[in-house]
C-alpha cells in the first residue's frame, strides 16, 4: 500500500495564524455588514413565505374526486401491489348502482384506503400505476404531525378539496 | 458625612451590578442575532421589535422549568457553583474605574466602588475564583462529560493564567502601580498601554478568550464532543446563572482589557473638545464641568467595553474551537515563552529609559 504524505511545511506566514485570523475576520465582519445594514440574508421566513419547488414536486398523496365528489379509485390493486414501502392498505367493496359513474353491471369501491405516510417513500409508483389516475401526489410538502395516528391518511383525508396539484 | 458615604457606596453598587446584567440580555440577544447575521441568517426576529424581548421569553422559560438535581448529585457543590460562577466576576468589577470623579451636593465621588492600592490584584484573585464553578459544577455533578468538562476547562484556564498574569505584570512595570485610577491617568498623559505594549496586549487579550471559555477556546463547554461540558447537569435558573456568569464574565475581560491597555475611562479623542463645547452651551460651572466629563468618562469606557464584547463575538463565529493538544501547545509552547521574553524586554526597557 503506498502512502500519499499530505502533509505540507507551512510558511511562516501561515505559522504566526494571526494574519489568517484577520482575512477570517474580515470575511465574518463583511457578512456582519451585510446582514445588519443591508439586509441581505440567503435564508427566507418560512412560515410568511414559501420556497418555490417544482411542479413535478411529490408530497401529500390524494385521491382526485369527480364533480359528485365521488372517488375516482375503483380499488384495482395495482398500487397495492407496486408500493415499494407496503405502505397502501385498500378494503374493497361493490359499488352501489345510483354512484356508479362508469355504467359497469358491478363496480368496486374502497371502503377504506389508508396510506402510512410514515412508510411511504413518495416514489410516486402508485401514482404511475393507477389506471384511473385516482391516486396523486400533490405539491404540499407540509405534512408534519402530533401523533402517528395522524400520519396514517384514511379514504376522508385522501378525498380532500385540492386544486391541480396542490 | 457617615451616611453620604454610605449612600455613595450603595449607590455606585447598584450602578454598576445594573448595567452589568442590563448588559446581559443585550448581549445574548446580539450573540444570536449577530451569529445569524454573519451568518447570512435572519435571527430570532419573532419576540418584540426585532425580536429584542427574545432574552425576557428565554427568562420566563428558565423560572418556570422544573428545578432538577442529579440523584447521586453533591447537593451543596452542585448549588454552589453556579453562585461562585456569578459571583466572582461581579466582585471584580468592583476596582473597575468608571470615571474619574463627579462632584455631588459638593462632595466629591470617586467613580469607582473599591478605591483600594492593591486593585489589579483584586481583579486577578476574583478572576483566579472563576476556575471553581468549573470544577465544583463538574464534579458534583456525577457525571463523565461533565467531569471531562471541567477537566478541560480547568486544565485551560489555570495554564492560561499564567501568561496572561506574566502580561499583566509587564504592563505594571511600566506603569509603576496596581492602583486601577492611577493605571488609567497614566495612559491618558502617555500612550494607551496598547501602543507601549503591543505583544503584552495580545497575549492578555488572547488569555482572556481562553480565561472566559470562549470560543475559540471553549473546550469546556465543546458541544459537538462532550455534549454540554461542565453545565450539562444543570436546568431552569441554576443554568441561567451560568448563562449569565458567561457574559458577565466577558463584560469584566472587557472592562480589565480597556483598563489596563486601552485607557479605561480615559477620554477618546474629540471628547475635551465636545465637553467644552457642551458646558459652554448650557453655561455649567466648574462643578458642572466636572460632572459632564465624568458622564463622558463613563460613555468612553462603555464603549470600549461595547467594542471588546463585540470582538468577543465577531471571533467567535470566525474561529473553529482548537483541539485540546493545539490549546495546551498555544499555551504553554507560544503564549508562555513569549510573555516571558516581553517581560525582560519591558523590564530592561523600563530600567534604561529612566535612567
Amino acid at each position: 500500500m503506498g502512502t500519499i504524505n499530505v502533509s505540507k511545511k507551512y510558511t511562516a506566514r501561515e505559522k504566526a495564524y494571526l494574519p489568517a485570523i484577520l482575512i477570517g475576520m474580515k470575511i465574518t465582519l463583511k457578512r456582519f455588514i451585510e446582514g445588519f445594514i443591508l439586509r441581505k440574508h440567503n435564508t427566507i421566513l418560512y412560515p410568511e413565505k414559501k420556497r418555490d419547488y417544482s411542479e413535478r414536486f411529490r408530497g401529500m398523496h390524494f385521491i382526485s374526486v369527480d364533480q359528485n365528489k365521488t372517488e375516482n379509485c375503483t380499488a384495482c390493486f395495482l398500487c397495492e401491489t407496486i408500493c415499494p414501502a407496503d405502505c397502501i392498505h385498500i378494503v374493497a367493496d361493490e359499488r352501489e348502482d345510483e354512484e356508479n359513474q362508469y355504467g359497469v353491471k358491478k363496480e368496486k369501491r374502497p371502503v377504506s384506503f389508508d396510506i402510512d405516510s410514515l412508510r411511504c417513500c413518495f416514489c410516486g409508483f402508485c401514482e404511475e400505476a393507477c389506471p384511473k389516475d385516482a391516486i396523486k401526489l400533490s405539491r404540499n410538502y407540509e405534512m408534519a404531525v402530533s401523533s402517528r395516528d395522524e400520519a396514517i391518511y384514511d379514504l376522508d383525508h385522501l378525498k380532500r378539496d385540492i386544486k391541480g396539484r396542490g | 458625612m457617615e451616611y453620604f458615604d454610605l449612600i455613595q457606596l450603595v449607590a455606585k453598587i447598584i450602578f454598576v451590578v445594573a448595567v452589568c446584567l442590563g448588559v446581559v440580555p443585550v448581549m445574548v440577544w446580539f450573540e444570536r442575532r449577530g451569529a445569524a447575521w454573519m451568518q447570512g441568517r435572519v435571527g430570532p426576529n419573532r419576540v418584540g421589535p426585532f425580536g429584542l424581548l427574545q432574552p425576557l421569553a428565554d427568562v420566563i422559560k428558565f423560572i418556570f422549568k422544573e428545578d432538577f438535581v442529579p440523584q447521586n448529585a453533591n447537593k451543596f457543590y452542585y448549588y454552589l457553583a453556579p453562585m461562585v460562577a456569578l459571583i466572582a466576576p461581579l466582585c471584580a468589577l468592583a476596582v473597575i474605574p468608571f470615571g474619574s470623579k463627579a462632584i455631588i451636593f459638593d462632595r466629591e465621588v470617586i467613580l469607582q466602588i473599591a478605591q483600594m492600592d492593591t486593585g489589579v490584584i483584586f481583579i486577578l484573585a476574583f478572576a483566579g475564583l472563576e476556575v471553581y464553578p468549573v470544577i465544583l459544577a463538574g464534579w458534583a455533578s456525577r457525571n463523565k462529560y461533565t467531569v471531562l468538562g471541567s477537566l478541560r476547562g480547568s486544565s485551560q484556564i489555570v495554564s492560561y493564567e499564567i501568561s496572561m498574569g506574566i502580561a499583566l505584570l509587564s504592563m505594571l512595570i511600566v506603569y509603576g502601580s496596581f492602583n486601577a485610577h492611577e493605571i488609567v491617568e497614566w495612559q491618558s498623559k502617555n500612550y494607551w498601554g496598547a501602543l507601549v505594549n503591543p505583544v503584552g496586549a495580545l497575549i492578555f487579550w488572547i488569555s482572556i478568550f481562553a480565561e472566559t471559555n470562549r470560543l475559540p477556546f471553549d473546550l469546556a463547554e465543546g458541544e459537538s464532543e462532550i455534549v454540554a461540558g461542565y453545565h450539562l447537569e444543570y436546568g431552569a435558573m441554576k443554568f441561567a446563572l451560568f448563562f449569565m456568569a458567561e457574559y458577565v464574565a466577558m463584560i469584566m475581560a472587557s472592562a480589565l482589557l480597556s483598563t489596563l491597555f486601552f485607557g479605561g475611562y480615559s477620554l477618546l479623542p474629540g471628547m475635551d473638545k465636545l465637553i467644552s463645547l457642551i458646558v459652554a452651551h448650557f453655561a455649567f460651572g466648574e462643578v458642572g464641568a466636572v460632572n459632564v466629563k465624568a458622564v463622558f468618562e463613563f460613555i468612553s469606557i462603555f464603549s470600549k467595553v461595547a467594542f471588546f464584547m463585540f470582538v468577543f463575538v465577531w471571533i467567535r463565529w470566525t474561529l473553529p474551537r482548537f483541539r485540546f493538544d493545539q490549546l495546551m501547545d498555544l499555551g504553554w509552547k507560544i503564549l508562555f515563552p513569549l510573555s516571558l521574553i516581553n517581560l525582560v524586554a519591558v523590564t530592561i526597557a523600563v530600567y534604561f529609559l529612566n535612567q
